[in-house]
């Protein structure tokens, strides 16, 4: 060996050998482990190394010692370039500032999720109120749930003022594994197929609600099934809405990517539609808090739609009014 | 190549992929074989499962001990639990320092950002999202709809097949990349092992005298392959067998420069080693790499 590597290496030996005790302890416990003075010679000595094996892929002949190098800096490139995350910052920003501000990046695609939702519930309310059979063709008899064109009145307003003792739990377990929560993920997971499995699925689940208000509109309980399902319903329909909406953007960007590579486009749009579903999640998960608690507790049509009404307010303030909070 | 606790495993060869890093650098990293990511995907579905069984023998013992009181809240819990396991298994496991799950760890895997940059928490869950879409939904639905007797040929093969064409995915493009990985711009590969820092290099105390012909015989890929020759043989035995690689490896040079001296076979390769070695790097210091015995 030249003495010029001999001294290369030994000079050196002494960093890497540092560098590999502290990938090694960050690979086993985290980096919270380290004390400040690792962390901060730890990407120092990070690119020394892979200066090192730049040297060592150029001018050395030891395998060895290049296979070492090679691990070596790939282990602590991991290490250096791992996913970032601290819990509670990470929560802090997501809800401060992420959230609000990705949802806000989709309005264009909200706008056009809402209308293909109102759209397919004015079809479905249309549709049934001229023509009741069409009830049974937009919603299947397993989501009716004793709700069709034959129950009397008596039973429907039943359902809107059910004072039964699960409903907290049922609320739940609907919240986990409801339709609306599946049609929420759907429609964002759709979108990666240009969007048009997306815009079928917001008009066929408000072609479902358009029926329904339109059965219950036949028996003059039209003004109760609002309240009934609006008290969680403004919360989960603007989930599903920006659920789509995420889903169409993430279509966008794979038909239309602009000037950048689709791929790469697809990335950026994922990200933001990945924070937006995030939020689709809490939610639904709040959506379906309010639909067991008010349902148990409100029974009241003018205090349902109150409480609806505050609760859209809330939302469409969180989501587009912190902005401007922060600039100014 | 012997690893951190010392094995020497045999290396199945993956697909060699260059990974820039910011500091323009280019690591050899490999992509895994298709059989080690549905390995290790089935692995994880196994430990969920199982993660699943013993929560809920947990909760039915709570449940049963205190005799049943707050029965719904036990219910509550158990759906919020395999619900947060479920969702965010793969999230959180991929997003820790090792940015794996333990059914990837298992196979000795991990994610990393495709284009060098940070790895950041949103492509994780990204990529981890898509996977309801491939995967869980079609065949949760398949599930609930045969659960309900509604399941008939069409729905199995639509829900099945959809499956399998997400399965097939990364079979069409050139570095594996699932449809999640395409979204998120991340891919899988096969996570760095810890090396041994550095095995002793190969120093040697004889010093032999060789000509400049006879030391220019051979090129780089002779040279490494003398080195793990040497590396695997253990020095100083007096008695060799007849098949040793050693001994054939000795004789084999020993002809070939015509070396008519009497050392031990493995003091004689470990300067012949140091020689050429020393020889051929003064060479790569002028710009001159030569590869093999037949680069001139």
């Amino acid at each position: 060996m030249t003495q010029s590597l001999r001294s290369f290496r030994a000079e050196r030996e002494r960093d890497w050998v540092r560098l590999d005790a502290l990938v090694t302890q960050v690979e086993r416990g985290g980096v919270r482990k380290l004390s400040d003075d690792d962390l901060l010679t730890l990407p120092a000595l990070y690119r020394a190394t892979l200066s090192a094996l730049s040297v060592a892929r150029e001018t050395s002949l030891d395998r060895a010692l290049t296979l070492y190098l090679e691990a070596l800096s790939a282990r602590a490139y991991f290490v250096v370039y791992g996913v970032r995350t601290s819990a509670t910052s990470r929560l802090r920003s997501f809800f401060l500032d992420a959230w609000p501000r990705a949802v806000r990046t989709l309005w264009p695609e909200t706008l056009i999720a809402a209308a293909l939702l109102f759209g397919g519930a004015l079809t479905g309310y249309l549709l049934v109120a001229h023509d009741p059979s069409w009830y049974t063709a937009l919603i299947p008899p397993e989501m009716a749930g004793g709700r069709t064109p034959a129950s009397s009145t008596a039973s429907l307003r039943e359902t809107l003022y059910d004072t039964g003792s699960h409903n907290f739990l049922a609320a739940f377990a609907a919240f986990l594994f409801t339709n609306n929560a599946r049609v929420a993920i759907l429609a964002f997971a759709l979108g990666f197929a240009f969007g048009l499995p997306t815009a079928l699925l917001l008009v066929s689940t408000g072609a479902m609600g358009g029926a329904l208000v339109a059965l219950f509109a036949q028996h003059g309980l039209g003004v109760a099934l609002g309240g009934w399902l609006l008290i969680h319903g403004t919360t989960e329909l603007f989930a599903i809405v920006i659920a789509g909406a995420a889903g169409f953007h993430v279509g966008k960007a794979l038909v239309l990517p602009g000037r950048v590579a689709r791929t790469t486009a697809a990335a950026v749009a994922g990200r933001t539609a990945a924070t937006a579903m995030a939020g689709v999640i809490v939610m639904l998960a709040v959506a379906g808090m309010l639909e067991g608690i008010g349902r148990q507790v409100i029974h009241g049509d003018a205090v349902r739609y109150a409480v609806a009404a505050a609760v859209l307010i809330g939302w469409l303030g969180y989501f587009y009014g912190t902005g401007r909070r922060g600039h100014g | 190549m012997a690893d951190a606790v010392g094995r020497h495993t045999l290396h199945v060869p993956g697909h060699a992929r260059q990974l820039i890093t910011p500091e323009g650098v280019a690591l050899r990293l490999e992509l895994p074989l298709a059989g080690e990511r549905i390995g290790a995907f089935l692995t994880d579905l196994a430990l969920i499962v199982a993660t699943l069984v013993l929560f809920s023998i947990a909760v039915a013992l709570i449940a049963w001990a205190t005799g049943g009181v707050g029965g719904e809240a036990y219910v509550v819990i158990w759906l919020l639990g395999a619900f947060v396991l479920r969702a965010f298994w793969f999230t959180l496991f991929e997003a820790s320092p090792r940015g794996a799950t333990p059914g990837k760890r298992w196979f000795r895997l991990r994610v990393a950002a495709h284009d060098g940059q940070r790895l950041s928490i949103d492509a994780v869950i990204a990529r981890n999202l898509l996977r309801e879409l491939e995967f869980f939904l079609p065949l949760s639905a398949l599930a609930y709809r045969a659960h309900d007797g509604a399941a008939d040929a069409a729905t199995a093969l639509l829900a099945l097949g959809w499956t399998l064409i997400f399965l097939l995915f990364p079979l069409f493009n050139r570095d594996r990349l699932r449809a999640g990985d395409l979204i998120a711009g991340t891919w899988v590969v096969r996570a760095p092992r810890a090396l041994l820092a550095s095995d002793a290099s190969l120093t040697t105390a004889t010093t032999l005298d060789f000509s400049d012909a006879q030391l220019d015989i051979y090129g780089v890929f002779e040279l490494q392959t003398l080195e793990d020759v040497l590396r695997r043989a253990t020095p100083g035995a007096m008695r060799r067998r007849e098949d040793d690689p050693l001994a054939v490896v000795a004789a084999a040079v020993r002809t070939r420069i015509g070396w008519t001296g009497r050392e031990d076979d493995h003091a004689f390769l470990a300067a012949y080693y140091a020689a050429v070695r020393a020889r051929l790097e003064r060479q790569l210091l002028f710009g001159k790499r030569r590869r093999d015995k037949l680069d001139r």
